[in-house]
């Protein structure tokens, strides 16, 4: 599949959080404010980018020349463990002001479905070195997008008379909900049309 | 003893209460037999890894804890996974990449750490018991909703010659769609969630009526015996 292909299917067609439900924890946890909803959207970006890219490799050149492709589980969560710590440290070092709008969103991702769920299907869908890494950044756009649209209509919610049952999370729920609703406009015939 | 079972079905249920472990529900809630092997699967990994951390908390030093929790969770997910794919490969294929993103269902993780890292392995063994029955039942409601209502059939296990799929009259004809795709995981969890606030916000009000009536009500409602009104039915 071309680099488009794979960018528009991740980011729209099989929006992660709006199709798949992975990550959807700090999508509603961390959608309440839209600074933060950007932060967090950034964060996840870089960190999945990493993290497809290093279980490729780890993948690619240990797992399958060994033949010990069922420790696939076990390596990838302690990588992106691993690769979260790191990158937390990098930060900190390189770009002092950057850690600081980041910093606090790190520790939260290591437990991200989005980021273990964008390793495990690179590697199913047999792609390369750089296709899982456009697929990984694609899906962290894709993430960013959901959640700073979700957090702009939470700020406005917050201003509007809602039933007292349907307060926080509920309305939240119902919102994505919708925002799917939308989101099913684009369907492979879109990639169909645009690509030929 | 047995409220450490029964917290996590009601009081503490993983799935409505304390929303945890959201992304598997959502995703492989489309139909009844995917929710029961998903809560099987929980069940086994949260049973394993609470009693191995209960065992292992004296000898797991204190600053690694969570890597060694994750790599206890991790061979138990492996476990499932593996048996899955052996003997029940149509629903493994079915559940996906989901099996394996058990790993960082927070709920396995949240109860290790806070409960098994801590309690004798008794307890452990019990909450574990709970907590993976209440996830299976919440996720049991889901799909059992989306399923009757987004299809009209109830999909369970082939047995000789049953097809394993009952078939609801004049709802698998016309079923309402929307809820077996996508945006419908999203509103019936909103909306089951809506109605649990509800029930615990009624609940509230009514204890804090019987516990003091209020002055003005007292009269009227001995007159009548009818119930306070609540905020949320009102």
């Amino acid at each position: 599949m071309s680099y488009i292909g794979i960018i528009i299917t991740f980011v729209f067609i099989n929006n992660f959080i709006l199709t798949q439900f992975l990550g959807l924890c700090p999508f509603i946890g961390v959608s309440r404010k839209t600074d933060s909803a950007i932060g967090m959207g950034f964060a996840v970006i870089f960190v999945m980018s990493m993290a497809s890219l290093a279980t490729w490799a780890v993948y690619r050149l240990i797992l399958v020349p060994l033949n010990i492709e069922y420790l696939q589980t076990i390596s990838f969560i302690l990588i992106i463990a691993a690769l979260v710590q790191l990158v937390e440290m990098v930060i900190m070092k390189i770009s002092p002001p950057l850690y600081k709008a980041l910093g606090i969103y790190l520790p939260l991702i290591t437990t991200n479905c989005a980021v273990l769920g964008i390793a495990l299907i690179a590697v199913r869908s047999d792609y390369n070195a750089l296709e899982s890494f456009v697929a990984g950044i694609a899906a962290g756009v894709g993430f960013l997008l959901a959640i700073v649209v979700m957090s702009t209509i939470r700020e406005r919610l917050d201003r509007e008379w809602v039933p007292k049952p349907f307060r926080g999370v509920p309305i939240a729920f119902i919102t994505a909900g919708l925002m799917a609703l939308a989101f099913m406009a684009f369907d492979k015939a879109l990639l169909k049309n645009l690509l030929g | 003893m047995y409220s450490e079972f029964s917290k996590g079905i009601f009081k503490e249920n993983p799935i409505f209460i304390i929303l945890l472990g959201l992304c598997p529900t959502l995703a492989v809630s489309t139909q009844v037999v995917n929710a029961l092997g998903m809560g099987a699967g929980v069940i086994f990994v949260l049973l394993g890894s609470e009693i191995f951390v209960s065992l292992l908390k004296d000898f797991i030093p204190e600053r690694i804890r969570i890597p060694s929790f994750i790599v206890i969770i991790a061979s138990f997910v492996t476990i499932v996974d593996l048996v899955m794919q052996a003997y029940a490969p149509s629903l493994s294929r079915n559940l996906g990449v989901f099996v394996q993103l058990i790993v960082v269902n927070c709920i396995i993780l949240g109860r290790a750490e806070a409960f098994a890292s801590k309690r004798k392995l008794g307890e452990s063994l019990l909450d574990a018991l709970g907590m993976g029955v209440g996830f299976t039942l919440g996720l049991l409601l889901i799909s059992a909703i989306r399923e009757i209502l987004g299809s009209g059939t109830i999909t369970l296990f082939a047995v000789g010659s049953f097809d394993g799929v009952v078939r609801i009259p004049g709802l698998s004809s016309q079923p309402a769609r929307v809820l077996a795709l996508a945006p419908g995981a999203l509103l019936v969890i909103g909306f089951l969630k809506a109605l649990f606030n509800w029930l615990e916000m009624r609940r509230e009000t009514r204890e804090a009526w019987v516990a003091a009536p209020p002055l003005v009500a007292t009269g009227a409602a001995a007159a009548d015996g009818s119930l306070p009104a609540t905020e949320g039915g009102a």
